[in-house]
């Protein structure tokens, strides 16, 4: 799919959802098998188009995400590249059972996709705010576990999981008017993390929108003369090892920003991996920490978390002493 | 169908009960998911050596029926079924319950071994079932898909967002088959959650549903073989725990039990076999 400054221009503004669509509708011109399987949220996931283009390409089930995983199980033993697509919180917790038993235990092959996660769909409440989809499905084994940082990585994502022999679930989070992290290509693999700043004081590893945060966060510490390394964690599962290793190896301290609750993401990963691994590094755990937050607007949400840039330097601050 | 037909298949069963005998008994002294197993022989010879296509030496090929067992805890009468089809071997089949077995005591999926699907969490073999279903139509593949449910399974919600989504999806090539034997793991299915009438329940989300005795081969196979008039098709099978043997039948101890000497001795004279053969 072309990457051009138009098209990530595009993506940031349209945001995840919609992008994820257009990604979809240009994998169908690559891939004969292609399946999407849906629970009733076509427009919700940019998929309209897609639906009306490609119908024998299409099936949507209703509301109904446990038969959604089992039909989509069905679909992919049969040959098809299955993307399933709904709601994060009825991708992943609502049929759970049929994730662990249809696909990863059956090692078969479907892109799973949770559209609106973490924290966007604030002002609807925590039914529809996502914050435990990465911890569920980290602790069940053949699964992989992505999440892109904006358009580019969501196009990258989808291209990827496509590729994959593995079930795969791609989080989507933020909304439109996504912050832009990468205006050009990028090497995208599944399970290598990128490392976007280059600095020497500590490591923080980002994944989903809270790359572009942690970014900014490293600019507001740079100005007071600390200079944090930022790696884009798009995969959580599984964690890409080398990077840790150079960070503790590095620093003393080590981040982690995830717009997840801090017990089961990016954090538990981060932190099971070097609690083995000798070093003299210490990690700093940001993300929401294991409570269910008031409903509001998505800056609202984000900072009643502490997941502003402001907030996430300041929290490396107090950290550093 | 004729005299011979059914016969035929009925002592194809018989051979499938006497395996299921050999199978529990070799685990004994651990306990066997032994009635809700014995309830299914008839249907799974009438379907494996009467109605479906497969080929043993081509296990993978594209346009073979497919079978689910949703309900995989009966998974003794299922791997004593493929043994006899010849997808695995005698020597395989007695690895059930052995460390490191391919056949453990819910089906895991094997394409090789004719296993078509992992089951085991119940609720679950219908919408595989669909997706294949699904998928044969656009592939245009002839190839039917056969899915093995359980009455206490119904209790699953499951089941009946894929009940809903067969009709709506016009799965003419789909076949669900309620095994109706009244019991489930506690207690009797009206005392634990009474499903009422499932051929109605069925009929009424758009399935062409229909009610047989489970254990008669000419109802089953005049069942399997009636034309469905463009729906998915649904048999509710009455049904006997622990049918074919007098000790087991209709007696939900059988649920899940261990088979002694005594009983497999008397289990092989009312299968036919020799009751003085040891295992």
């Amino acid at each position: 799919m072309q990457i051009s400054s138009r098209s990530v221009k595009t993506w940031s503004v349209i945001g995840a959802r919609p992008t994820y669509g257009l990604a979809v509708m240009e994998l169908a011109k690559h891939r004969e098998d292609l399946m999407v399987v849906t629970g009733d949220v076509s427009s919700s996931a940019g998929l309209d188009r897609f639906r009306k283009t490609y119908p024998e390409k299409f099936v949507d089930v209703g509301i109904a995400e446990q038969n959604m995983i089992g039909v989509a199980a069905g679909l992919a033993d049969n040959g098809y590249n299955v993307f399933t697509v709904t709601f994060a919180p009825f991708q992943v917790l609502r049929c759970l059972d049929q994730i662990k038993v249809d696909l990863a235990y059956s090692n078969i092959k479907v892109t799973m996709t949770g559209l609106a996660s973490g924290l966007i769909n604030g002002p609807l409440g925590n039914t529809h705010c996502c914050i435990e989809d990465v911890g569920a499905l980290r602790s069940i084994p053949n699964l992989t576990i992505v999440s892109p940082a904006d358009g580019v990585g969501i196009v990258k994502a989808v291209f990827a999981s496509a590729e994959s022999d593995q079930p795969i679930y791609i989080r989507l989070s933020g909304g439109s008017n996504n912050p832009i992290v990468y205006h050009d290509d990028i090497d995208f693999q599944i399970g290598k993390a990128i490392e976007i700043e280059t600095g020497n004081d500590l490591t923080i590893f980002a994944t989903g929108t809270m790359v572009f945060y942690s970014l900014q966060a490293a600019k507001i510490l740079a100005q007071k003369g600390i200079s944090a390394s930022v790696w884009d964690m798009h995969t959580i599962k599984p964690i890409d090892e080398t990077a840790l290793r150079k960070a503790a190896d590095k620093n003393k301290l080590i981040v982690t920003v995830e717009e997840h609750n801090v017990f089961g993401g990016l954090s538990s990963a981060v932190a099971e991996y070097l609690s083995s691994y000798k070093s003299d590094s210490s990690q700093l755990s940001i993300g929401i920490n294991d409570f269910f937050p008031k409903p509001g607007d998505y800056p609202f949400m984000l900072k009643q978390c502490g997941l502003t840039p402001e907030q996430i330097a300041q929290n490396i601050l107090s950290s550093l002493g | 169908m004729n005299d011979t037909l059914s016969k035929k298949i009925e002592a194809t069963a018989l051979e499938v009960r006497r395996k299921c005998l050999d199978i529990a008994f070799g685990m004994s002294p651990k306990a066997t998911h032994f009635g809700g197993a014995l309830s299914t022989v008839d249907i799974l010879a009438t379907l494996y050596f009467e109605v479906m296509n497969y080929d043993v030496s081509n296990p993978t090929w594209e346009n073979r029926d497919r079978f689910f067992l949703s309900k995989g805890h009966s998974v003794m009468g299922y791997y004593a079924t493929l043994a006899k089809a010849g997808f695995i071997t005698d020597e395989e089949l007695f690895t059930y319950g052995q460390n490191e077995t391919f056949l453990p005591g819910h089906p895991v999926i094997n394409k090789e071994k004719g296993i078509e699907s992992t089951n085991g969490s119940l609720g679950m073999g219908l919408s595989v079932g669909i997706g294949n279903a699904i998928a044969a139509k656009r592939k245009n593949l002839t190839f039917r898909s056969y899915v093995l449910m359980g009455d206490g399974e119904c209790n699953e919600g499951s089941v009946w967002e894929a009940a809903m989504a067969a009709p709506h999806f016009k799965l003419d090539n789909l076949t669900a088959i309620i095994d109706r034997n009244r019991f489930q793991q506690t207690g009797t299915g009206a005392d634990i959650m009474d499903i009422g009438d499932l051929r109605e329940k069925f009929s009424s989300f758009g399935w062409h549903a229909l009610e047989i005795n489970g254990h008669n081969v000419t109802d089953i196979l005049k069942a399997l073989n009636e034309d469905s008039r463009g729906k998915p098709k649904a048999i509710v099978a009455q049904t006997i725990k622990g049918k074919g043997f007098s000790f087991s039948e209709g007696n939900n101890a059988w649920h899940h039990a261990v088979l002694t000497k005594k009983l497999y001795s008397l289990g092989l004279t009312e299968c036919g076999g020799d009751p003085n053969a040891d295992k």
